[in-house]
């Protein structure tokens, strides 16, 4: 800024925060939300993990002196295992004896201590978590219990709602990315959807029909995901070859697509139905079923404890990022987007950019299908319905124009979990599905009129740029 | 009736208007004349309402008048025709005369009365087009006429015309100004607008003559008549010497020491239906070759088939002795041709992206790093080379090019030509809307493209300007080459001016 700015400091701070705000809107709604659910859930926590099993093991070991005998009480849950299995590694390894388990109900426990009594047996210690201490046995047992201490913390915030959150959205937000690219063309694509139901149900059949049902390889799986992927994409390609070289508009060559699409998966799933049962039978249009357990292992599958979905999300979302930032493709789609004239003008291939945007677009719905076929267990012809009003919301919450030229991929990831949270905020509230309908309807409105809005916050700000260097200059 | 009291109206770098005071009264066709960019349609804005002058004042039979918005002022009884169409293509003539409010009866459309209306106004006109056709059906010139008609509907009290006849025939021109003439008599006002003098001559009791935004003259024909009925004849050639007026106060850089070496650039038999016809011209390594013309003589198009954006019908053109194919511009800009179009912001710019972006977006290919990233450093260095170089202010280089001034702008582009490292540069009015500073700038810059051997087109069309700056230039008018000036230094602005409206030249529009 050159000098000669007269500019308080207070006023330089105010207009600074202000414009860190507006460029960020997202970001602070995201983060309000996210405190407004952390409230709204503030309840006492009993956790059941390996961390809490191995803190009750110390807290017996602290009470009594070896060699003492512990009866160990849990649910009969995968959770409760994992902690049971901390408890008595920590009990093990300090020469605590192990006096019996009970995973199950209360009447198990009943039973377990008639049985100890019976064989004459005693313990010093009952070590299990705050439900089941609980129950009516174990208080009445006559021993000290040993249960993890509980404490308060918003249940939305623990690691397994947020993990479940992301997970459940990772679709939608996979879809978004190739949804920002088209909006960012100033286009649409309203077949998303309906490609993600045929990229699912193509995956399934070929892998039951042509790689081999249940005995399918790893390698076969892989080879039927990527043809329903190929599939999309191609749909993908179909819309924006309607788009560039017929001039149709955006909107109804992708509405065409849409119905296309997904009658092409009604049609496949209900011709496979047809060859299970076999004859002349009526075919139903059910999900394909896919017999190959390694097939629910990519929308079902973890990493380091995190959820595969959302894995595949995050590597989509930095190569998208990278793509629209640092390449030459980047450039051109918001050069299009922002102006076809100019960019054309500018030697900027503008056919070739519309036809790979759609192309993209496709593909990531179909890879979100396949999340969603193996998330299933099978390809769902009805997967996918009313998608693509989810992910355009989506992708315009993120602050991405639908006027074009304007919006990030980080928008968009950011857009994507504010949808996320609300839907999740209001489910723990216990809103019906409908009602919350409402909620994003408002949500997408006031986002779009924030969109709208801009221009002149922007043209306002841009006055106070230019009146700020309007310095006499010589 | 109508009165402008010193109005002016000033544009981001351009003084539009400066203090113009006018009168029309009733029964009065006023003419107004004037170069490109002499403010005459900002002028005509203002009186329409579409713009509001930043100061003077407007009056309406003798009381203050602010028009809030054109509606406003239509409905004051001021009617405008627009050198743009404004009719609805899909609708049909008849809907589209009467399309504004005030024609049905409590909202219910009278159909049969229409029908009658649109016969008899284009029956005034001379016009044999059906009120049942639709208006993307007919030819520019019915619809200009339709557009004409839709005015006299109105019943004006003050009419005004901004070059009315461009899309008409000689025939239908002769019935619009009858026309003109008719309401006047009736005694409404009309304000006539056109390049082509011998029609205000027709048609204007009062000649006004705007020139950079000033009222330079103003000529009452009934007073020089001596009180006779008739008008005085108009002196067509002291209009025209008015009108483009002493050398303005714009200063040219001199010409950098280069010899003119061999041709370059060839274009031949250039055509594209009506607006290009048959053009053929050289240009040489080193030479700036203008092209002078008014608005609409087809400077543009012939600019934008050299460079691909638009496709001829007919005609080569030659690069250093290859033909090139004019298939896009982006194989133009491979071959080395440049283009700053008139239209900056609609055409050279993404007003959303940043001054840097702009620059580097012909330029990506040369800062490529394995095959499709982009080096931003390199980047990053090539711009802020080119913005040293060039001057361009900004606050950061990361800053929206929207947010620059129009001088800025331009430079922005031409620095991506710059980098580009071009062998010809097509300049479509490279210094519209652009201040005095920046413009010599820009003029310098021209200079040193030309001295490095470029071979430059330069569109203009202030005539100084393209005089001033060009080693050759070619005068169109209507699609065709009219004249060369091979001394343009020393040439008469009028002699171009009169060539580029045609005067003088056996087809010219005649009107009796």
């Amino acid at each position: 800024m050159p000098e000669g700015v007269a500019e308080s400091a207070a006023g330089r701070w105010r207009r600074r925060s202000l414009d860190l705000v507006g460029r960020n809107l997202s970001v602070v709604v995201l983060v309000l939300l996210c405190l407004i659910s952390s409230a709204a859930t503030w309840r006492e926590q009993n956790p059941v993990t390996s961390r809490s099993g191995a803190a009750v093991a110390r807290q017996v070991l602290e009470a009594c002196q070896t060699p003492c005998s512990v009866l160990v009480v849990a649910r009969d849950t995968e959770a409760d295992r994992v902690f049971v299995q901390a408890i008595e590694q920590g009990l093990d390894t300090a020469g605590a004896r192990i006096a019996g388990r009970v995973f199950g109900q209360p009447r198990d426990v009943r039973l377990e201590l008639e049985r100890i009594a019976g064989v004459g047996g005693s313990f010093d210690a009952i070590a299990t978590h705050r439900i089941a201490s609980e129950w009516g046995p174990v208080r009445t047992a006559g021993t000290p219990v040993f249960a993890p201490r509980s404490y308060h913390w918003p249940t939305f915030l623990t690691a397994r709602n947020l993990l479940n959150v992301v997970n459940q959205n990772a679709d939608i937000a996979i879809i978004a990315l190739g949804m920002t690219l088209v909006i960012l063309t100033a286009g649409i694509d309203l077949s998303v959807g309906s490609l993600l139901a045929l990229a699912g149900v193509i995956a399934a059949v070929t892998a039951q029909e042509w790689f081999g049902g249940a005995a399918a390889s790893p390698a076969g799986l892989l080879a039927a995901m990527l043809l329903g992927v190929a599939a999309a994409a191609l749909g993908g390609l179909l819309s924006g070859t309607m788009v560039t070289a017929f001039r149709v508009p955006p909107f109804v060559a992708t509405l065409g697509l849409m119905m296309l699409a997904r009658g092409l998966a009604l049609i496949l799933a209900v011709g496979h139905q047809r060859r299970l049962v076999g004859g002349g039978a009526e075919g139903t249009p059910e999900a394909v079923r896919v017999d190959a357990a390694v097939f629910a292992w990519l929308g079902n599958g973890t990493v380091f404890g995190v959820p595969n979905p959302i894995l595949l999300m995050l590597v989509l979302f930095v190569a998208a990022h990278l793509l629209m930032t640092r390449t030459m493709f980047g450039r051109y789609v918001y050069a299009v987007g922002g102006n076809v004239e100019a960019a054309r003008l500018s030697g900027v291939p503008v056919t070739a950019v519309l036809l790979a945007v759609y192309c993209l677009c496709g593909a990531f719905a179909g890879l979100a299908g396949i999340v969603d076929a193996s998330r299933f267990e099978g390809g769902r012809p009805n997967a996918g319905e009313l998608y693509e009003l989810q992910v355009i919301a989506a992708v315009v919450v993120g602050g991405a124009s639908l006027a074009g030229g304007r919006g990030r991929i980080a928008g968009t990831l950011i857009g994507a979990m504010i949808i996320a949270v609300i839907q999740n905020g209001l489910n723990i509230a216990g809103v019906a599905s409908y009602e919350q309908k409402v909620v994003f309807g408002a949500l997408i409105l006031a986002a779009v009129l924030l969109d709208r809005l801009q221009p002149k916050i922007a043209s306002r700000r841009a006055r106070m740029t230019r009146a700020s260097t309007s310095t006499p200059v010589q | 009736m109508l009165e402008l009291q010193r109005i002016s109206k000033s544009y981001p770098g351009v003084d539009a208007l400066r203090a113009v005071s006018l009168a029309v009264g009733a029964g009065e066709v006023l003419g107004l004349v004037g170069e490109n960019g002499a403010g005459k349609s900002t002028l005509i804005r203002i009186v329409s309402g579409a713009e509001r002058p930043d100061g003077g004042r407007i009056e309406l039979d003798g009381r203050a008048a602010a028009f809030a918005s054109p509606a406003d002022a239509r409905q004051r009884g001021i009617a405008v025709i627009h050198q743009e169409l404004s009719l609805v293509p899909q609708l049909s003539v008849r809907e589209n005369l009467f399309l504004g409010a005030g024609w049905s009866r409590r909202g219910i459309v009278r159909r049969r009365w229409e029908e009658r209306e649109a016969r008899r106004l284009l029956r005034l006109l001379e016009m044999d087009i059906d009120p049942g056709a639709r208006c993307s059906e007919l030819s520019l010139g019915a619809r200009q006429a339709v557009e004409i008609a839709k005015a006299l509907a109105l019943e004006p009290r003050l009419l005004i015309l901004d070059e009315p006849t461009a899309a008409l025939s000689p025939r239908e021109a002769r019935a619009l100004l009858r026309q003109v003439r008719e309401l006047a008599r009736r005694g409404a006002a009309a304000i006539y607008i056109s390049h082509r003098l011998e029609e205000i001559e027709a048609v204007a009791d009062r000649v006004a003559v705007l020139r950079d935004g000033e009222l330079v003259r103003s000529i009452d024909r009934r007073e020089s008549a001596g009180g006779d009925d008739g008008l005085a004849p108009l002196d067509r050639d002291r209009l025209i010497e008015t009108m483009v007026g002493r050398a303005l106060s714009a200063e040219f850089p001199p010409r950098l020491p280069g010899a003119i070496g061999e041709t370059r650039l060839e274009v031949r038999g250039l055509s594209a239906g009506r607006r290009v016809r048959d053009v053929s011209f050289d240009i040489r390594r080193g030479e700036v070759l203008g092209l002078a013309g008014l608005v609409g003589a087809g400077r543009t198009d012939v600019a934008r088939m050299i460079f691909g954006a638009a496709a001829p019908d007919r005609g080569e053109v030659w690069l250093d002795g290859r033909r090139l194919e004019l298939r896009s511009p982006r194989q133009a800009i491979r071959s080395g041709i440049c283009l700053l179009p008139e239209d900056r912001r609609g055409e050279g710019l993404v007003l959303s992206r940043s001054a840097r972006a702009n620059f580097a977006l012909p330029n990506l290919d040369r800062f490529r790093r394995w095959r499709a990233l982009v080096d931003r450093h390199r980047e990053g260095r090539a711009f802020s080379r080119w913005r040293e170089q060039l001057d361009i202010r900004l606050v950061r280089a990361g800053q929206r090019v929207a947010t620059l001034s129009g001088g800025n702008q331009q430079k922005v582009v031409i620095a991506r030509w710059l980098e580009r490292g071009a062998r010809v540069v097509l300049c479509d009015e490279p210094t519209r809307g652009i201040d005095v500073g920046a413009r010599y700038e820009i003029y310098e810059w021209i200079r040193r493209m030309a001295a490095e051997g470029k071979a430059v087109l330069l569109i203009s069309s202030e005539l100084e300007e393209v005089l001033s700056m060009s080693d050759r230039v070619l005068v169109m008018h209507d699609g065709r080459v009219r004249g060369e000036i091979l001394e343009p230094a020393n040439a008469d602005p009028a002699g171009v001016l009169r060539t580029a409206a045609g005067i003088g030249l056996s087809e010219a529009p005649s009107v009796a």
